[in-house]
Parts: structure tokens; sequence; C-alpha cells
């Protein structure tokens, strides 16, 4: 889950570096009361999780209160691809003498993580990587040591950072140490014209396989702005919505890809993304089903099930049951393979809905879906 | 021969008392697993009854190694606890721990593959099924049933999608199968196996099954190129998944060009790796790659 800035401010904050004087409304009026406790002049900046908010127009100097209030007013509300802001950071300008970027992110190959550095901050890293890598500098960290300062150090020397950034460098990993984050990056990290080291903006990303010890910050779910995603999360289901007409139903998070990829062949597009995961239980199935039939663009559905620790009965009976909770509306392709896959291919003709029918293949049960889609 | 795991294997399970544990034990008995006990610190001493095999409990690793022989652990701890359970493992010395946990968080991953890295134990896994050699020990979850011994090898990062190709290719069989999982930070990778199959005389071809996110399918195409002679035959799941959206699998996050599913199969495709588009026509790749090796006739 990706953070807030305000929130990753917060973090920094706590772990002791220097961050600038700010605080957070979704009222423009309480942005006016927030500029003058800021000292007047304040930079206003939209919180959405995305980037590129900068050229969207969601970040805006304001000269006085009465000119914060009419800037929050304005970005309050405006969509960032897709993001809608609501609410907006109200920050203490600083006086900047240059631009850093630094950051700690999760290194897959390595297995570990990776300090990035550079002194040509405040642009995207990207873009300095791709142009000049020689002023981006990599610098691998040993998990079983962590960044202590001569690791900081190291990083700060080889990137032609001040030294004085050494101890940001220590605090950050404390944070992605202690915060469970798979990436902190402060961008810009700035020094001011009185010598100050401060995180200007920043980015933290948290490891959802973390929440079990990391409460703190809660899940964002109830956010998502789509509300067939908001509906699926609220009953645990792992949907991701699409812009097709063929409701998918899988499990394993490979195998429904798979299976949306199939389709996309058969020259149908996927509605949705569905992985009811092993043993999935009857609810789970008909909470799935009726998930997938409130979206008015599904013109089928396909059901993809390999049963390898799940028994295919036990996934007929939760389609079975699934059918008397759920009033189907649209065709049901059903394919089922592997453990128990006669006796649950059984039990659904044994239903004999008219709206259900069976393939034996998974390809089959792809084009059958995508035919359907067409012509239902 | 095979890979990773033979019969000789003698296979701990930590967390074989819990529910995931004693269905899975059951399991991988039944496929013919040499289980030889579990652990469980706070069960230490008592003995499980599984009907053929009454299996004993022990406090650590070590101690389960000392009496038994084992040599591979599987790992059914829950996430909280999953870390420390891996570490004890890695002390004791085991040379393969089978990770089959879900929803360890990758700070934990980190420790725990770098320590065993460092102390010669080897760690599949985690979120995975794990791994099988048919017909002679299953350590994880995969089914047993689905398919026969053969002679191809088979890496994945999916679990459904290993199931679905050995029972697409149960006819021809498979030396052994390994689900590396598909969290970010896994012990085992693509080219850990791929080299691992090159070596194996048992294995004539080797089925390479990837997804969305990272990088680990690229690097696997330029080892290939350099290091593998043997055919591999490709597949890649994730081709409509849209960009910077999570598919379930935290590793499946696709940001930018790289790691998508079409820089994947060109990056596999050039180092000619035939790659199928759907799991069935992989599936038939394999079999005309197997039919051409064969001398006419024969």
């Amino acid at each position: 889950m990706d953070l807030y800035e305000h929130q990753a401010r917060e973090l920094f904050e706590e772990h002791g570096i220097v961050v600038p004087r700010a605080e957070v409304t979704d009222s423009p009026k309480e942005a006016r009361e927030i500029a003058r406790r800021l000292g007047g002049r304040v930079v206003v900046k939209a919180q959405v999780k995305t980037g590129g908010r900068g050229r969207a127009g969601g970040v805006k100097l304001a000269a006085d209160p009465a000119a914060a209030e009419l800037t929050a007013r304005q970005i309050l509300g405006m969509d960032i691809r897709g993001h809608t802001v609501s609410k907006v950071m109200l920050a203490q300008p600083v006086d900047i003498e240059s631009e850093f970027y630094v950051s700690y992110v999760l290194d897959r190959a390595a297995g570990g993580f990776l300090a990035i550095a550079s002194a040509e901050g405040g642009t995207e890293i990207e873009e300095v990587a791709a142009t000049r890598p020689q002023a981006v500098a990599r610098v691998r960290i040993d998990p079983a040591v962590g960044v202590t300062s001569a690791t900081a150090q190291e990083i700060a020397g080889a990137a032609g950072l001040p030294p004085q950034t050494a101890d940001v460098l220590v605090r950050l990993w404390q944070v992605l140490v202690r915060e469970d984050a798979l990436l902190v990056e402060v961008n810009p990290l700035v020094r001011t014209r009185e010598g100050r080291i401060l995180a200007l903006d920043g980015k933290v990303t948290l490891d959802d396989n973390a929440r079990f010890r990391q409460a703190r910050w809660g899940d964002d779910a109830a956010e998502r702005h789509d509300p067939l995603e908001a509906a699926a999360a609220a009953k645990g289901l792992n949907y991701v919505k699409l812009d097709g007409e063929v409701g998918i139903i899988g499990n394993g998070a490979g195998l429904v890809m798979s299976t949306l990829d199939v389709v996309a062949g058969c020259g149908a597009r996927p509605a949705n993304f569905l992985d009811i995961g092993g043993g999935a239980s009857a609810q789970v199935m008909a909470d799935g089903l009726s998930v997938i039939l409130s979206d008015p663009a599904v013109r089928s559905v396909l059901v993809n099930v390999f049963g390898g620790i799940t028994a295919c009965d036990a996934v007929a009976d939760g389609i079975v049951r699934a059918l008397e909770a759920v009033r189907l509306t649209r065709p049901l392709v059903v394919r089922l393979d592997g453990n128990n896959a006669a006796r649950g291919r059984a039990i659904l003709d044994g239903r004999a809905h008219p709206l259900v029918e069976q393939a034996t293949t998974m390809d089959g049960a792809a084009r059958r879906a995508a035919e359907l889609a067409h012509t239902a | 021969m095979a890979i990773y795991l033979t019969k000789e294997s003698k296979v701990l399970v930590q967390g074989m008392t819990g529910g995931e544990g004693m269905r899975h034990t059951r399991r991988m008995l039944a496929a013919g697993t040499d289980v030889v006990g579990g652990v469980n610190p706070r069960k230490a001493g008592r003995t499980v009854d599984f009907g053929e095999r009454a299996l004993p409990v022990f406090g650590t690793v070590a101690e389960g190694m000392a009496a038994t022989g084992a040599d591979v652990t599987v790992v059914f701890v829950p996430p909280a606890f999953a870390k420390a359970a891996v570490l004890e493992a890695a002390d004791a010395g085991i040379g393969l721990a089978v990770v089959i946990t879900e929803g360890i968080p990758v700070h934990d991953a980190v420790a725990f593959t770098s320590y065993a890295r460092d102390r010669g134990t080897r760690i599949i896994g985690p979120n995975c099924p794990g791994v099988i050699t048919p017909g002679q020990s299953d350590a994880g979850i995969i089914p047993a049933d689905i398919t026969k011994p053969g002679r191809i090898g088979l890496v994945s990062k999916s679990g459904t999608l290993t199931y679905q190709l050995m029972y697409e290719l149960r006819d021809i069989g498979f030396s052994t199968c390994v689900g590396i999982g598909g969290d970010p930070v896994v012990g085992t990778s693509h080219i850990d196996c791929l080299g691992a199959f090159q070596e194996d005389p048992d294995t004539e071809l080797v089925v390479l099954i990837g997804e969305i996110g990272g990088d680990a399918e690229e690097r696997a195409a330029a080892h290939i190129r350099e290091h593998v002679t043997k055919p591999v035959v490709g597949y890649i799941a994730g081709f409509t998944a849209p960009e910077g959206r999570t598919m379930g699998h935290a590793g499946a996050i696709v940001s930018g060009s790289a790691g998508t599913a079409r820089a994947k199969q060109e990056a596999l495709e050039a180092a000619g790796v035939r790659v199928g588009s759907t799991p069935t026509e992989t599936a038939r790749l394999v079999l005309e790659l197997l039919d051409a090796r064969r001398p006419e006739g024969s």
C-alpha cells in the first residue's frame, strides 16, 4: 500500500528526519487558517497516490492566506490521473540551494534492498538514470548489517551528496525497517541556503503482508474509487475491475491471469480479475458471482478451476449454492479439471440450470464464453 | 536423479500439528514422501498417528535431524512465526527448506533467504506450492496424482498453472516440478532451477512458466542463451493485466514497460525458447519438440 505524502512526511518526522512545517486539510476555509499559522506564504499540494501531480497543476505556491484558500479550492476535487483530490497539504516554502534524490528500493534479483542516490534531485529519477546513468549511485545493502553510518557515508560519497545527508540516510533506513516498507523515497532532499537538510517530498510503499504487525495505517481498500472493487474488497475478494464483457473467476493468480489472456486471445475482453484462491468455499463462489453479475458490462461469465488442492466437487457445490443465492441473468461457462473433476461435472449436470454450460478444456471454455458475450 | 528431491529425501514438517500441516502431511505420505517427523516446540515428545505411519514431533529442527537424518524441511508455520522457523532450520544446517507459507512480510523473506544462503541451506518459496519428483517424493502441496514420472522438468512462479501444465502433459510425465513462489523475494530462482535441470540426466526438456512483474524471466532468458543446451518451452501469464495493478501475487506488479508479459516473451524467444500463447499450446509445443527429438520409427 502506498502512503500519502503527508503520511510519509509524518513518518519521516517521527524518525528524526527534518521536514518543512505542514498541515493537511479537506477544507479551503481551514486552508486559509493553516496558511496564517504557517506564516502566510505556503505551497499547496494535492494529496494523491500517483505521480505527475505537479504537471497536472496539483502543486501551487500561494502568496498569502487568501490565496491559499483560493488555491485549495481549485485543487480540492481535481482529478489527477483518475485520482480525485480529497485533501491538500499546506507546507512552508523552503529556500532551496540544491536538490538531491535518495531512496531504498527492493532489488528482487538480489533478494535485498538497494540504496539509490543522486545529486541531481527534484526531477524524475528514471529520466536521470536513462540520460546520465553515472549521476545515479546504486549501493547494495547487506541484510545482515543494514545501513550503518559507515554505509550511509559510502552512499553519500558514491552519489556526491554532502556528508550531512548521511544522517538522513541512516534514519530513512530505520523508516524502511521499522515500518515494513518496500520503498522509501525522498525527492527532493534539499539543502537550504542556511545549510539545513530537509525532506521536501516523500513516497513510502508499505508491505501489505506485514499488516498484521503494522496496523497503524489500516487498509486503503475503502479508498478504491471503483464501486465494484470496493464491494469486492469488503467481502475479502481478490478482484480487479477491467474494461471488458467476460466476467472471470478462477483459482490461483497465475491461472486467472492466464484465463484473462486466453479470453483476450478469443477476441473478447475480460471484465475483471477474480482469484478465489485454494479451497474456495461456496460462500466465496457466491460472493464472487454476485460481484461479477452486478457489473452491467458483463455479458457472460467464465469459471475456470483446476482442482489441485481444491476439490472440483466442492467448487461445483459452491456454484450450485451460489445459484440459489444469486439470480443468474447471464450465461455461465464452467470448466472443471483435476481433483474430483468428474464428480464436480456430475453435480452441475444434475442441477441442469439453463444458463450454465460446461466445457472440457480451458481453451474451449474461453472460446465459448467469448462467443456468448458476443451473442447474448 | 531428478533435482532437489528424490525418494531418498527424508522430510520434516515444521508446523505439522496445525490444520494445514496435518492435511498436507497426510497427502505427502500418500504420495510416497518419506516424512520422518514434525517440528513444534510446544508439542515436542508427542507422536501423531497417520495410519500407516506414526510420526514423532521434535522440539527443534536440529533434534529432528539428529534423530532421523532428515535433509529436507517443509514449512507450514504461520507468517508471524515463519522467519524464526526458517532461521532455525538454517542454523540446524538442513539442506533444503521448502516454505509453503503465504503472506510472509518481505523484510522477513529478505532476512531468511540471505541468512540461509550464507549457511548453505537452499530455500524454495516462500508462498509456493513446493517441489515434487513424481513417483518418488512430494514436499509441499502439489497434487501428486495428476501426472506421472517422466523426462520434463518444470519451474514456475504460479501454483495452479503448474498443475495445469502437469495435467496437460500427464502422458509424458515429469522429472521434477518446482514451484518457486510468486513473492518478490524467493530463495530459489528460475535460473537456479534451469541450472539444476541442465545438469540432471533425467531431464530432457524444461518448461518455464512465468508471469508479469520483476525481471526474473528476462534474466532466465539471458541464462538460457549462455548456459542451457536442453530445449526450453516457456509460458507467460499476464498479457491482459493493466499496468500498475496487483493481480494477487505480490510479485505480479507491472510498472512501465519492464516486467510486462510481452517483454518477457520477447526476451525468451530471443534466447531460442518457444513460448506458448496458452497453457494448452505450451503443452503442444513440448510434444512437438519431444517428437522431433525421437529417431524416426521409434
